[in-house]
């Protein structure tokens, strides 16, 4: 089996194949070309840099899969793998419509050479978006397959069925013929014009079931190849001069002393210098000899007061939602609750950081990058070296974590760029120094609420505004006639308001409103004397958020308490990404200290078809464990442009020690389309914990992360109430 | 001033004639083409480039290669015998113990060394034995119990 995504050996490395070579090399065989129609909206969209290069759907070369004379099956897809999965669940779609044993199944990811054009795996979309297209492809393939055989074995369409690699006559089963043997000496090529029929879910044979992962082999032998582990002939390794502060200016660079080392070269153009060497940490030894002065930062900017310069930061507001007349619920309102809740800068931190390896020739570039959108870096690098876009090759290795922040190709520019200006091939891997500069961070946010209860209990109005955290995951989910919801700014800036980058993090968006949302509703709740999932469920018709809460409920064993009970019980639920879920959380805090200890957490989800339930569940899992982090410890501080938390010595990444027993449930609804899984358990991480912890000990913390500190100040102020 | 360093390394001698301040991440990844051990963090904090120096898990971004004179060395590429992978590296798959893999070598090599201490540990040893590796994906419950299955794999394999 090889589904390593692009990944090819040493000698391929070399030279990789031209698409013309390629599709040569394919030979006989079927390939399918199917066309992607729904093109995301531009909103949709996490790069980093907005794309202008919008492609005519691809005639030339297209396709999804390929069957080979040997019976092989490679599928082509411009997704990428940063351990979220695909590279299982794909071909796991394809071997079910196709009727392949899955080992048959060969899958290439995020090459723009081979690879059919895709805006960036980002958002959940990998399975809900492109899955049904994938699907159509090899329905459509086994389509071609059928009447291959009917002329094979002689018999009518209708009377074949296919099995296991093979089309077998259904009326004498001693007759069938290998798709290898079909497609021997053939070419045939399809574009495909309509919908083929697809499989229903109840003739699923490989999709719902749980699949190891098809990666992990290489991954625990250490064969698996990240870009950084790409070599070349002659090739550098490249470290960049950066400035000390976000705003500073460089205002002279001797070079001298890192020019005089052997085996220096030294790129200085007007916005790049860097200390290249044939060995990777001589170059950084070589960078800390050029000494260089810059003009601060005027930035006055700092962690604490950050909030106050969002809050007030002139821009308009959008109203993504409005129903109803709020100064009608207002004056409905026998009691209401005003909050502002707030959240820091977060770093993504994938444990991989940004590498790149560049090869650049006169006319044309090849760039191993690890990226979340090979074709987003490709615009990039053609931008940056004055060449076509199609004269750029990417090809995306394995990826080590993206999160969204490899949805910013930096470090493929700059390599591309020392490639042309050294006439090297050369590879840029950022420091872990590097990579906290240069971070497109989650941004800090600030999110005001305005509710209010009837005498009955029932929340009569709600405006709801999120200042730069994004508009996604602000939906209300409630039934409250009389809201408004509103937006200023986004997840993506605009630059200029924040001191640094800020980017796609994650479920951008969702963590922040849902963490003002679901801690604004449990204090209703409490306000209103109702149990915290009774009030929701009150509150709540839509079908599936119904469903989620009350599964996640039942499963916990969740028994109604009214107000502060003591347990340290917290409950949150939200939807991204057309998944529904509902968490419930156990925790205890030390009131001496202020730590909180995570005991038990339960995440309910519902998501539509599950391809692969084990890889749902390590998606859940591993967002309920990302989710801990910026809960609880991640943010960075900086003053004036400075970044001050700059490796994991002082920025707290989950542990091991800190895992609450955890557990996952994944409701059956096979009959509706897949959703995102990627994202949605995390959203919730910020508002169940803070519910817990307001349960257990009276803090009510309005500021994630909910550190120690904050989270001691917050009972002190509890206690003096 | 280069010196030449001979040690053991994934089973065969390697001697080699380097600047002895260098660290033995760089040396394996570049002069020695092991590109098993990950960099991550430099400053030994998160694990990843975790290799076995005699036996005893080590931050290799953090290592001289002048210290490594006749001593023995193992990286990831080295655990298996030949197609036969270890338990670690078993149960790692079994559990689907990882996500993009990038910090898996580092905690493998971590949790050998751990068991080559301690055959028999408890849910909370391991917890604490590894708490100083990083993950990012979140792959953490896998990988206790990817440890924990190993350990009785081991004994078993010792009993019979």
């Amino acid at each position: 089996m090889n589904s390593s995504p692009a990944s090819p050996a040493r000698d391929d490395l070399m030279r990789p194949p031209s698409r013309r070579e390629f599709l040569a090399r394919m030979g006989a065989g079927v390939l399918i070309w199917v066309a992607l129609r729904a093109e995301l909206p531009a909103a949709e969209s996490e790069s980093a840099v907005k794309s202008t290069y919008r492609p005519e759907l691809p005639k030339d070369f297209n396709a999804f899969l390929s069957i080979g004379e040997d019976g092989r099956v490679t599928c082509f897809t411009g997704k990428i793998e940063m351990g979220q999965g695909p590279i299982t669940s794909l071909p796991q779609m394809l071997a079910d419509e196709l009727d392949v044993p899955l080992d048959q199944v060969d899958i290439v990811m995020g090459d723009t050479e081979l690879c059919p054009y895709d805006q960036g795996t980002w958002g959940s979309l990998t399975t809900r978006a492109f899955g049904p297209h994938w699907r159509a492809a090899a329905a459509e393939a086994r389509a071609v397959l059928v009447e291959l055989g009917a002329a094979a074995l002689g018999v009518p369409a209708a009377q074949l069925v296919t099995r296991d690699g093979r089309v077998v006559d259904s009326r004498a089963p001693e007759r069938s013929v290998t798709y290898g043997a079909l497609t021997k000496g053939k070419r045939i090529e399809r574009h495909l014009e309509v919908k083929p029929d697809l499989k229903k879910p109840s003739e699923f044979k490989i999709v719902g079931k749980p699949l190891r992962r098809r990666d992990s082999l290489e991954k625990v032998t250490g064969k698996a190849r990240f870009t950084g582990d790409l070599r070349l002939p002659g090739m550098l390794y490249a470290k960049v001069l950066r400035p000390p502060a976000h705003g500073a200016r460089l205002l002279h660079a001797d070079t001298s002393a890192a020019r005089a080392l052997p085996g220096v070269t030294v790129v200085e153009l007007p916005d790049l210098v860097a200390v290249l060497h044939p060995l990777p940490d001589q170059a950084e030894a070589a960078l800390d000899k050029v000494k260089s002065r810059f003009a601060p930062s005027d930035s006055k900017l700092d962690d604490r007061n950050i909030y106050d310069h969002l809050a007030s930061y002139p821009l308009p507001e959008r109203v993504t939602s409005q129903s109803g007349d709020l100064a009608a619920g207002r004056q409905e309102a026998v009691r209401h609750l005003d909050a502002v809740y707030l959240n820091a800068y977060v770093a993504h931190a994938a444990m991989e950081p940004h590498t790149a390896l560049a090869e650049v020739g006169a006319t044309t570039a090849t760039v191993w990058a690890s990226t979340q959108n090979p074709f987003g870096a490709r615009e990039e690098i053609a931008k940056a070296l004055g060449l076509p876009i199609l004269s750029v090759r990417v090809i995306t290795p394995f990826v080590g974590g993206g999160f969204g922040g490899k949805s910013a190709n930096a470090q493929a520019v700059e390599a591309a760029r020392l490639a042309k200006a050294t006439g090297r091939p050369v590879q840029v891997m950022w420091s872990r120094e590097e990579e906290f500069f240069n971070d497109t961070f989650r941004p800090a946010a600030v999110v005001t609420v305005q509710a209010g209860l009837d005498a009955s209990g029932r929340m009569v109005y709600w405006n709801f505004e999120d200042r730069f955290g994004g508009d996604r995951g602000s939906d209300l989910l409630y039934d409250v006639a009389d809201h408004r919801i509103s937006a200023v700014g986004d997840f993506w800036g605009p630059r200029e308001a924040h001191p640094f980058a800020v980017g796609a993090w994650r479920a951008p968006g969702c963590n922040t409103n849902a963490f003002a949302r679901e801690s604004h509703v449990s204090r209703l709740a409490e306000l209103a004397g109702a149990d915290p999932v009774e009030f929701r469920l009150r509150h709540l018709t839509d079908p599936r958020a119904r469903r989620v809460l009350q599964a996640a409920a039942k499963a916990w064993g969740w028994t109604p308490a009214i107000g502060r009970s003591g347990r340290g019980l917290g409950v949150a639920i939200g939807k991204d990404s057309g998944t529904y879920v509902a968490t419930i959380a156990e925790v205890s805090v030390d009131p001496a200290s202020g730590q909180v200890r995570v005991k038990r957490l339960l995440c309910a989800q519902e998501m539509g078809l599950v391809i692969n339930p084990e890889g749902a569940k390590m998606q859940m899992e591993g967002c309920i464990t990302m989710g801990l982090g910026y809960a609880l410890t991640e943010e960075i501080r900086f003053k004036a442009g400075v970044i001050e938390d700059t490796n994991f010595d002082s920025y707290t990444l989950p542990r091991f020690s800190w895992l609450p027993k955890i557990e996952t449930v994944i409701l059956d609804a096979e009959n509706d389309p897949p959703q995102g899984g990627g994202e949605p358990a995390i959203i919730v991480m910020g508002a169940v914990l803070a519910n817990a912890i307001y349960d257990a000990c009276g803090a009510r913390l309005l500021e994630l992360p909910m550190t120690p500190e904050r989270v001691k100040k917050a009972l002190e102020s509890a206690k003096s109430v | 001033m280069p010196k030449t360093v001979s040690f053991t390394l994934n089973g065969r001698p390697v001697s080699l004639t380097v600047d002895p301040e260098r660290t033995l991440l760089w040396v394996l990844r570049t002069d020695l083409e092991l590109t098993g051990p990950k960099f991550g963090c430099g400053i030994g904090q998160c694990g990843a480039c975790t290799v076995l120096l005699d036996n005893q898990a080590v931050r290799s971004c953090s290592v001289p290669v002048q210290i490594l004179d006749g001593r023995t060395v193992v990286t990831i590429e080295g655990l298996a015998r030949g197609d036969e992978l270890h338990p670690v590296q078993k149960a790692f798959m079994e559990h689907d113990a990882l996500q993009c893999g990038y910090c898996t070598p580092g905690m493998i090599l971590t949790a050998c060394a751990f068991l080559h201490r301690n055959s028999t540990p408890t849910r909370n040893e391991v917890i604490e034995a590894m708490d100083a590796n990083l993950c990012r994906c979140g792959a953490h419950t896998r990988i206790i119990d990817a440890i924990l299955d190993a350990a009785s794999a081991m004994k078993g394999a010792a009993a019979s």
